[in-house]
């Protein structure tokens, strides 16, 4: 355990000496006095209400939207549409060059799944707006919707997000993210036993307390201020000011105070509109999204399917692994373009595998588009690997400790996506999980280190 | 929409406002009274962050028609502390990080002060029955639990010292 102390001692500057303390949060007497200020505790005269008309549909054409009921509503104050918009079409991540732009702000010929965006109606009171929302008639033409990742790429599936032309993102001209190392086949040909296990998770919402919205505020020197729950305040100033097409400094972002986030809040979807409608009306502007709108709309993180191949030999090496993973982005890239480059330098897990291979899709389909949350790309790939790795050691009849000791990655290992490994310390925090839990380790393991290759 | 007289106890401060007839409680008391500690989580009474008492008993004031509340006590977590002092159950959730983001926390030191007044010496079954109806996503329940319990003890041994 030393070399692993002090490993981290030289790369963190660390003296050890806050572990085993205990110190007061900083914002603990905020809350426990109801003094933390949260976004919607601020208060501004004539302050309007956003509220936003949303597809009912999968999948649809828009032939036609008709505000002119909603409009004559009193208290409605503006009615915003996709034409109102500078620069309609976005992508959270175009700020790290993912590309193409392919989520409209606001819904311009179509919509893509069930709860997006289509109009903004501001009024006086929220119980207006509500009111009028319901007044504003979409005339859809339904198309065929496609809810699976693995049918969205058959030949002939609906076309789910135009702006990439197939329903999958491109990484640098391939239909998937790709990690190839040594020769699996080699490796299956070669092993004892081979197996193949599928695994699959459902999206899941982080459901955050405090629900997403924010309130924006035009001051008289021309600026907006925005105060926000967003985990990205960068992201959002950045993404607004390209989608308002005013400068970044135009914009004043105030937020981290963030009551629930979980990964949640990192999507831009209510600001740029509520900057847009004070940009029009002058008037201070809240958007904040209903329980249900929170549950529905707001990205959950991404389902996934995970197909996993392995060559084991008696002895308990793995000698190959070969991964067809997909990411359901749902309509919309958001993070998943990321995340599902992230899952497939991680699927091969912790381990020294000497071959591999990995296909990573993103996928489009019609359900919500998915985003961040806590280890996305990650979290349900290491749900199926340590499933696997469990499956591996019952099936060469090893102690799923030592089976994953055999395997562990050593420093000076090479990693499947070429980076070499330094710092290893999986196999001292088994060792340290295996003694706090009274589980039985043979000498061999006890003895073995992160430090000697094999050992 | 004629607006109707509220006149009731917030904190042990009278106070008196026109309010519509559906109003909510909890908009009057966070939008006319600035009272902005007691939190709107779902505005369908299932998650707790907007609790309050009424009288003593604890009550969702995203479901309570501001109206209803004529005439009657309401206690809400700017109340807790009195005279400047902490009551023992906000010293025990800063102690004991029964907090995270926060945003549970004022209705879940509410409802546990409803708890501790009608009953100073709960075990832990009670304690989870009483903030049954709050809900908290980041701290997990257990730091909340034991903080409810660690105020509890304080309040017990202040009494009697």
């Amino acid at each position: 355990m030393e070399h692993v102390r002090a490993f981290f001692a030289a790369e963190r500057g660390d003296d050890g000496k806050a572990v085993g303390t205990s110190l007061a949060r900083s914002d603990a007497l905020g809350h426990v006095t109801g003094q933390t200020q949260f976004y919607a505790d601020r208060q501004f005269p004539g302050m309007l209400h956003l509220k936003m008309v949303r597809s009912p549909h999968d999948h649809a054409r828009i032939r036609s939207i008709d505000t002119s009921e909603a409009e004559k509503l009193p208290g409605v104050v503006r009615v915003i549409t996709h034409k109102d918009v500078p620069a309609n079409v976005y992508t959270i991540l175009r700020l790290i060059q993912v590309e193409p732009n392919d989520e409209p702000v606001l819904a311009e010929d179509k919509v893509r799944f069930k709860g997006e965006q289509i109009v903004a109606i501001l009024a006086e009171s929220e119980a207006i707006a509500r009111e009028a929302v319901a007044k504003v008639k979409v005339d859809y033409e339904v198309l065929p919707a496609v809810f699976d990742v693995e049918e969205a790429l058959e030949p002939g599936a609906p076309l789910v997000n135009e702006y990439h032309g197939n329903n999958y993102f491109t990484y640098e001209g391939h239909h998937c993210r790709r990690v190839r190392h040594g020769n699996v086949e080699k490796g299956f040909a070669e092993a004892d036993h081979v197996i193949e296990e599928r695994y699959q998770s459902s999206p899941i919402e982080h459901a955050p307390v405090e629900t997403t919205g924010c309130i924006v505020v035009p001051e008289a020197n021309g600026r907006l201020t925005c105060y926000s729950n967003t985990q990205a305040l960068f992201f959002t100033l950045d993404n607004a000011g390209l989608i308002l097409n005013v400068p970044f400094q135009k914009l004043r972002l105030i937020g981290g105070t963030v009551g629930g986030g979980f990964g949640g809040k990192v999507d831009v979807i209510t600001e740029p509109v509520a900057m847009l409608a004070a940009m029009l009306t002058g008037r201070p502007v809240k958007y904040a999204y209903s329980r249900e709108e929170e549950m529905q709309v707001s990205s959950p993180r991404a389902a996934e399917r995970i197909y996993i191949k392995d060559g084991v030999m008696n002895d308990g090496r793995i000698v190959a692994r070969q991964v067809r993973l997909y990411v359901d982005a749902g309509a919309y890239s958001r993070h998943s373009p990321y995340g599902t480059t992230k899952a497939s330098a991680h699927m091969p897990g912790p381990y020294t595998i000497p071959n591999v291979s990995v296909d990573a899709h993103c996928v489009y389909t019609n359900r919500t588009p998915s985003s961040a949350m806590r280890g996305f790309g990650v979290t349900i790939g290491d749900f199926a690997l340590e499933v696997q790795m469990d499956k591996l050691a019952r099936l060469v009849g090893m102690d799923p400790i030592a089976f994953r000791i055999r395997n562990a990655y050593r420093d000076g290992d090479m990693k499947a996506h070429g980076e070499l490994t330094k710092g290893a310390a999986l196999v001292e925090t088994m060792q340290a999980a295996a003694q706090l839990a009274g589980w039985p380790l043979s000498a061999e393991d006890t003895a073995a280190s992160s430090m000697k290759a094999g050992g | 929409m004629a607006k109707l007289p509220l006149i009731f106890t917030v904190n042990g401060t009278e106070q008196a406002e026109f309010v519509d007839g559906d109003a909510l409680l909890v908009d009057v008391l966070r939008d006319k009274l600035g009272m902005t500690g007691t939190r709107v989580g779902c505005g369908q009474g299932t998650c707790g962050a907007c609790t309050i008492l009424i009288d003593g008993a604890p009550a969702l004031s995203c479901l309570t028609l501001a109206v209803s509340a004529n005439g009657k006590d309401v206690t809400t977590v700017e109340g807790l502390a009195m005279g400047g002092t902490l009551h023992a159950l906000q010293t025990a959730f800063a102690d004991g990080f029964a907090t995270q983001c926060g945003f549970c926390t004022s209705g879940m030191l509410v409802a546990a002060k409803a708890l501790l007044d009608r009953n100073p010496d709960p075990d832990r079954d009670a304690v989870v029955d009483a903030i049954s109806g709050n809900i908290c996503r980041c701290t997990g329940y257990e730091p909340i639990i034991n903080a409810i319990l660690a105020a509890a003890a304080d309040l017990r041994s202040a009494k009697s010292a």
